[in-house]
C-alpha cells in the first residue's frame, strides 16, 4: 500500500474557546478524491485551511507528502516551521474558494500568470502557454483579456480552478467551490471538476453540500462531527445504509429539507 | 517694498497690480511649503501605519500614542516645539523647513489612518488567495494589496493637501513669508489691508481648486477596471 500524501495526527485546532477540531486523525491517498460533509462548523473547511496553512494549528502533526507541514524535522525533534519550509510545502497544493478570490484588477490571463512568473520563475511566454491550456481545459479561451468582475460566477470560479492548476499541485483542495453561485450556474463549475477528478494522479478534497455530485466522483465520503470525523466510507455506503445516528439526520435534512 | 519690488498707490488698481508680484512670491513659499509638508506626510503616515501594523506590541503601541498625540494637538504647539524647543538640543533648522516639517509631521497622523483603512479595505480572501499561489509576503503587498489600496487611498489624500494647503499661514508666526504673511506686511506698510487680504483669498482658492482638480485627473487615470469600490 502507498505511504498515505496526507496523513493528519491528532490535529487540534482552537479559535479561543471554541475547539474546532478536536484531535483529528485523517489520512489521504495519494489520487484519492475524498469528499468531506457535515453541518456547518463542523470543522471541515478549516481542514482544508489548515492545509493550505491559512490556519496554524494548535496540537498535533500534519504530514503532507511524507513531511510534516507545520512542522522541522530540528535538533530536538520536531520545531514550528520556518516560512521557507511552510513555502515548499505549499507549492504542493492549490486551493479554490468558496467565493473564488480572483485579483479583481488583473485579467483573467494576468490572474494566472502571475504565480508561475513571480513563485515558479516561468518566462512570460511559457506561463502564458500554461495559462492558454488552462483556460481551454475550463471551457474559457476568450475570457483571457477579461477582468472578473466581467464574468459571471461560474465563469469566475472557473478561472479560480485555472489559476490553482497553473501551479501543478498535487493536492487540489475545494472549499465549497459551488456554495456562493446562482443554481444554474453549479453545473458548469462541477462538470469541470468532475473532469479533474479523472485524472489518476491528482489527490483531490472537496468540502460541499452537493451529495449527489459526491456521491458520483468521490472515492470516499467523511462525514465531520465536532471536530472529529464521525463516520467515513465509500460513498454507496455512507449515503445508503450510515451506521451513526447523527449521519442519518444529517442527510435527511440535507437531503429533504422541507421535511 | 518687499522683495525689491516697489508697490504704487495711486490707485486701487495700480496697487493691486504692483503687489502682484509680491503676492506671487509669497504664493511660491506657500506651494513649496505645502508640498513639502505634504511628501513628508506621504512618508512618515506610511512609516507609522506600518509600524502600528507589527504584531510586537512594543512598536505597534508607540506608534499608535504618536499618531494619536499627534492628531489631538494643535498644529500651532508642534510648530512652536519645534522652533523654539529644538534649537535648545542643538538642531537649528531655518524657519521654513521647520514650517514644512510641522504641517508634515501633524498631517502624517491623517496619512496613516488613510493608508490603514486603504489597505484594510482590500477583502481579506485577497491575501488568502495570494498565499495560497505561494506568492511571498513582499509580492502579495506590492501586486495584490497595494493596486487595490492606492484607488482608495488617493481621493482621501488628495483632501490632505487641500487641506495642508489651507494650514500653511499657520507658518507666518514663525516668519516664514508665505502668500498670507506677505499680504500682512504689505498692509502694515500701506494701512491698506482691503486689497492684498482679498487678492490673497483670490489667488488661495485658485490654488486649492487647481489641486483639487489635480487629484481628480491623477483619480480618473488611476487603473481601477475591475475592483470593486463602495
Amino acid at each position: 500500500m502507498n505511504e498515505p500524501i496526507i496523513r493528519c495526527e491528532g490535529v487540534v485546532k482552537r479559535f479561543g474557546e471554541l475547539t474546532v477540531l478536536d484531535h483529528l486523525d485523517f489520512t489521504v491517498d495519494p489520487g484519492e478524491k475524498v469528499t468531506i460533509i457535515g453541518p456547518s462548523g463542523s470543522g471541515k473547511s478549516t481542514v482544508l485551511r489548515v492545509l493550505m496553512t491559512l490556519e496554524r494549528i494548535n496540537e498535533g502533526v500534519v504530514y503532507v507528502d511524507g513531511e510534516p507541514l507545520w512542522h522541522e524535522q530540528g535538533a530536538k525533534g520536531l520545531e514550528p516551521a520556518s516560512e521557507a519550509h511552510l513555502r515548499k510545502m505549499r507549492q504542493k497544493m492549490g486551493m479554490v474558494f468558496q467565493h473564488f478570490n480572483l485579483f479583481p484588477h488583473m485579467t483573467v490571463l494576468r490572474n494566472l500568470t502571475e504565480a508561475p512568473r513571480y513563485v515558479l520563475g516561468l518566462s512570460p511566454r511559457e506561463a502564458r502557454q500554461r495559462a492558454e491550456e488552462l483556460l481551454e481545459l475550463v471551457g474559457l479561451s476568450d475570457k483571457a483579456e477579461a477582468f472578473p468582475s466581467q464574468l459571471s460566477g461560474g465563469q469566475q470560479q472557473r478561472v479560480a480552478i485555472a489559476r490553482a492548476l497553473a501551479m501543478r499541485p498535487k493536492i487540489m483542495l475545494f472549499d465549497e467551490p459551488t456554495s456562493a453561485l446562482d443554481p444554474e450556474l453549479v453545473g458548469e463549475v462541477l462538470r469541470v471538476i468532475r473532469s479533474l477528478a479523472e485524472e489518476h494522479e491528482l489527490t483531490m478534497l472537496l468540502v460541499t453540500h452537493e451529495m449527489d455530485f459526491a456521491r458520483r466522483i468521490s472515492d470516499r465520503v467523511c462525514f465531520f462531527d465536532q471536530g472529529r470525523i464521525l463516520e467515513q466510507g465509500p460513498p454507496e455506503e455512507i449515503f445508503s445504509s450510515p451506521k451513526e445516528q447523527r449521519t442519518r439526520e444529517f442527510l435527511h435534512a440535507v437531503l429533504h429539507p422541507e421535511e | 517694498m518687499l522683495f525689491g519690488i516697489e508697490w504704487d498707490t495711486s490707485t486701487s488698481w495700480a496697487f493691486a497690480w504692483s503687489i502682484l508680484p509680491i503676492l506671487l512670491r509669497g504664493m511660491v513659499v506657500t506651494i513649496q511649503a505645502s508640498l513639502l509638508g505634504f511628501f513628508v506626510a506621504l512618508g512618515l503616515g506610511l512609516l507609522l501605519a506600518s509600524l502600528k501594523g507589527v504584531p510586537l506590541k512594543i512598536i505597534a503601541w508607540p506608534a499608535a500614542f504618536i499618531t494619536e498625540f499627534l492628531r489631538d494637538t494643535p498644529l500651532l504647539i508642534q510648530l512652536f516645539f519645534l522652533y523654539y524647543v529644538l534649537p535648545d538640543y542643538g538642531i537649528v533648522l531655518p524657519a521654513f523647513l521647520t514650517g514644512a516639517l510641522a504641517l508634515g509631521v501633524q498631517y502624517s497622523a491623517y496619512t496613516a489612518e488613510v493608508y490603514r483603512a486603504g489597505i484594510q479595505a482590500v477583502p481579506r480572501g485577497q491575501k488568502e488567495a495570494a498565499r495560497a499561489l505561494n506568492l511571498s509576503e513582499r509580492l502579495t503587498f506590492i501586486h495584490v494589496i497595494l493596486p487595490q489600496a492606492v484607488v482608495r487611498i488617493v481621493p482621501a489624500m488628495g483632501n490632505y493637501l487641500v487641506s495642508i494647503m489651507k494650514d500653511v499661514p499657520v507658518l507666518s508666526v514663525v516668519t516664514v513669508l508665505e502668500m498670507l504673511n506677505v499680504a500682512k506686511i504689505i498692509g502694515d506698510r500701506t494701512f491698506n489691508y482691503l486689497i492684498p487680504l482679498t487678492m490673497v483669498g483670490a489667488l488661495y482658492l485658485l490654488l486649492t481648486l487647481v489641486a483639487a482638480w489635480g487629484v481628480r485627473v491623477l483619480d480618473t487615470r488611476l487603473p481601477k477596471r475591475g475592483i470593486p469600490l463602495k
